[in-house]
């Protein structure tokens, strides 16, 4: 069974696309993050992106380089991030993507993660810095446990992506298409609708996998904005943002507040 | 070249070390850096209009110098040291920065951009930009902003821009993230000019082919001068591109012993030192696989050296080769140590070394009596200790 294409399918019955949400596991500590993103998933999320935390997150913007600072700052770790997953997964049934840039994992060690990430019910991984060219030693691993239906090593395109390279990325990709919407890393405005719809043409041409465009969406506007030229919307910025702004309110305040950020969000998308 | 060793691969592998470990938006740009890489460098325009940069401009070859008095202090090997401290800007940085300043002319990319720990990769990018007619922005950690003001000083008179960074605790990692995440922004039209043998490919290999100058001349030097090769070639490590520079042309003598010697700061046993090779473990940091100093969960530790050019948590990967095939071997020198020795080449020799080369210089004396008389040792003077003067002076209260 697929979380993942069951989630698109229903989606696309209904004529509505994904939201797709990342959050920082661990901001500000475990057990406000499971009430974050339990808010989340109650208020309609559809996709979630679990971040693990990094010491030194390159692609990301000062937003979620402090989210992560936070979380590593309050002990969260790949193993309490994998509970948490499981903690979820007994009360919610949407697609959990791990997001992590590699060293974590790798360090765990891959076939010691794909065991256990599967064991607490996640659908896939999205690592950073892990390009389809450095992806075959995880991807033999994978294989040997599980399957793409199953858990996804999930694809990145970026509008430097030139066409044979995207080619090559679409018939490798699993589960969904992430696509980067601008040049530059998280947190940051710029979205050129125009060229974000050119490039999610583009990209559905080399496959029928469901495109997901994120970087750059910070509002229900910019979502509506682009909505029409994918399958789903990522946000995550936005979030930890939010977070981070009511953190002194408290773990009920924060949370509800990113789950009313979902709830609008949802708006365009439906 | 030695038969075992045939690394990298095309993807720029070193055995399991190395690759190309960075987000899709920057995989374009370092996939047409190898291919300009290997187009450019083969060229005879390129060839020759580097190598007349580095004759008339850089000042190579540098000398090679018995340092005799030193060699008898240490009471063993003759102490050889090739003097990258003379060429210009006053450190082995400039090679390199030359050649990819040079690449990026010919890429027809006119904005440069730097990440530098000590000021001498920044300083030396500074240089070619100003020489080359380009923009530059340097990333540079809050805390060497401090440490090394004179340079600091050097890039912005040279019309550079130097941007502090003030992430983690101000340092070489946190410049080099800060310049990862601005490459992201800026790819499209910015040539990033990584300034050690670390990265993700094909940097290891670009910084180490115009490294290998060093050893080449050297090598040329030392028959010269000594009508034999070197027993033993020693050279400081942080990310280790003066060190990957003098060894490369000498990797198939398997008779000639390569040391690298890192720093072990205020002592491995607290924690504080930059030791990755000989005490960090395999992780995957800004693009490749190699010793990193790490925690059990993967993130990546803070480094520690008095010398601000080898805080470094972590290390070119074909020294992480060159470890595990045993064909180098890999040493500490404490600050403490590396202090000693600086005071000691000023006294014995009248030059006085940069922090970096100052562990190299400790390591040698130490080790010269065990190599013994009659063998000769080479060691790579990387730069001058000019930039470190402050520092130094106030940590030996004069």
């Amino acid at each position: 069974m697929s979380r993942i294409k069951d989630t698109f399918t229903k989606l696309k019955n209904e004529n509505a696309k994904a939201l797709v949400g990342f959050i920082t596991a661990g901001d500000p500590d475990m057990e406000g993050s499971l009430a974050v993103v339990s808010e989340m998933f109650n208020n309609g999320l559809d996709i979630l992106e679990l971040g693990i935390p990094f010491s030194d997150p390159t692609a990301d913007g000062d937003v979620i380089q402090r989210s992560s600072a936070r979380s590593l700052k309050a002990g969260a770790n790949l193993s309490k991030i994998l509970q948490m997953t499981a903690a979820l997964r007994e009360n919610y049934n949407q697609p959990i993507i791990i997001f992590s840039y590699l060293n974590p994992i790798y360090r765990f060690g891959y076939e010691r993660f794909i065991k256990e990430a599967l064991e607490a019910g996640a659908d896939g991984l999205l690592a950073v810095d892990m390009p389809h060219e450095e992806s075959e030693d995880f991807k033999s691993i994978r294989d040997k446990h599980s399957s793409a239906e199953d858990f996804a090593l999930i694809k990145l395109a970026a509008p430097t992506t030139d066409e044979a390279r995207l080619e090559t990325i679409c018939k490798a990709g699993e589960g969904f298409i992430y696509m980067i919407n601008r040049v530059g890393i998280t947190g940051t405005g710029g979205l050129d609708p125009e060229s974000v719809a050119a490039h999610a043409g583009q990209i559905k041409q080399h496959t029928k996998l469901p495109v997901c465009m994120g970087f750059g969406v910070s509002s229900p506007e910019d979502a509506e904005k682009i909505a029409f030229a994918g399958d789903g919307v990522v946000v995550g910025s936005l979030f930890e943002k939010t977070i981070e702004n009511n953190l002194d309110k408290g773990k009920d305040f924060y949370s509800k507040a990113v789950g009313k950020k979902v709830k609008e969000l949802k708006i365009p998308l439906q | 070249m030695n038969n075992n060793y045939n690394y990298p691969d095309s993807r720029g592998h070193f055995g399991q070390f190395g690759g190309m470990y960075v987000g899709e938006t920057l995989m374009p740009a370092i996939l047409e850096l190898d291919e300009a890489r290997k187009k450019y460098m083969q060229n005879e325009s390129f060839k020759s209009e580097l190598s007349e940069l580095l004759k008339k401009y850089v000042g190579r070859p540098s000398p090679l110098y018995f340092a005799s008095h030193l060699s008898e202090y240490a009471g063993g090997a003759n102490i050889y040291l090739k003097r990258e401290d003379l060429v210009h800007t006053g450190a082995h940085k400039i090679n390199n920065t030359m050649g990819q300043g040079l690449l990026a002319k010919y890429m027809n990319k006119r904005k440069l951009i730097a990440e530098t720990g000590a000021g001498q990769h920044g300083v030396a990018t500074a240089t070619v930009a100003a020489l080359l007619g380009m923009e530059c922005k340097v990333f540079m950690g809050r805390e060497d902003i401090k440490r090394q003001k004179p340079n600091v000083d050097r890039m912005r008179l040279m019309g550079a821009e130097v941007i502090q960074v003030d992430g983690g605790t101000g340092t070489l990692k946190d410049a080099m993230n800060a310049a990862l995440r601005y490459w992201t922004t800026a790819v499209e039209d910015t040539f990033y000019v990584i300034g050690t043998v670390a990265g993700p490919h094909p940097y290891p290999i670009l910084v180490r082919d115009f490294q290998k100058v060093i050893g080449e001349e050297a090598r040329e030097q030392m028959l010269e001068d000594t009508g034999k090769l070197p027993d033993s070639i020693v050279a400081c490590i942080g990310g280790g591109s003066n060190a990957m520079g003098i060894f490369y042309p000498f990797l198939a003598d398997d008779n000639i012993e390569l040391v690298g010697v890192e720093a072990a700061g205020r002592g491995i046993e607290t924690g504080e030192h930059a030791a990755s090779l000989t005490h960090g473990s395999v992780g995957i940091l800004h693009g490749s696989k190699s010793y990193v100093l790490q925690d059990e969960y993967g993130q990546i530790s803070e480094a520690y050296s008095v010398s601000a050019g080898l805080d470094y948590p972590g290390v070119g990967p074909e020294h992480a080769i060159l470890k595990e095939i045993s064909r180098a071997k890999y040493e500490t020198i404490t600050d403490s140590e590396a202090m000693d020795a600086f005071c000691l080449l000023s006294e014995k020799e009248g030059i006085i070394p940069a922090l970096e080369s100052s562990h190299a210089i400790s390591y040698a004396v130490k080790y010269a009596a065990e190599l013994g008389r009659g063998k000769n040792m080479l060691v790579n003077l990387s730069g001058r200790g000019d930039k470190d003067l402050t520092s130094a002076i106030s940590i030996l209260g004069m």
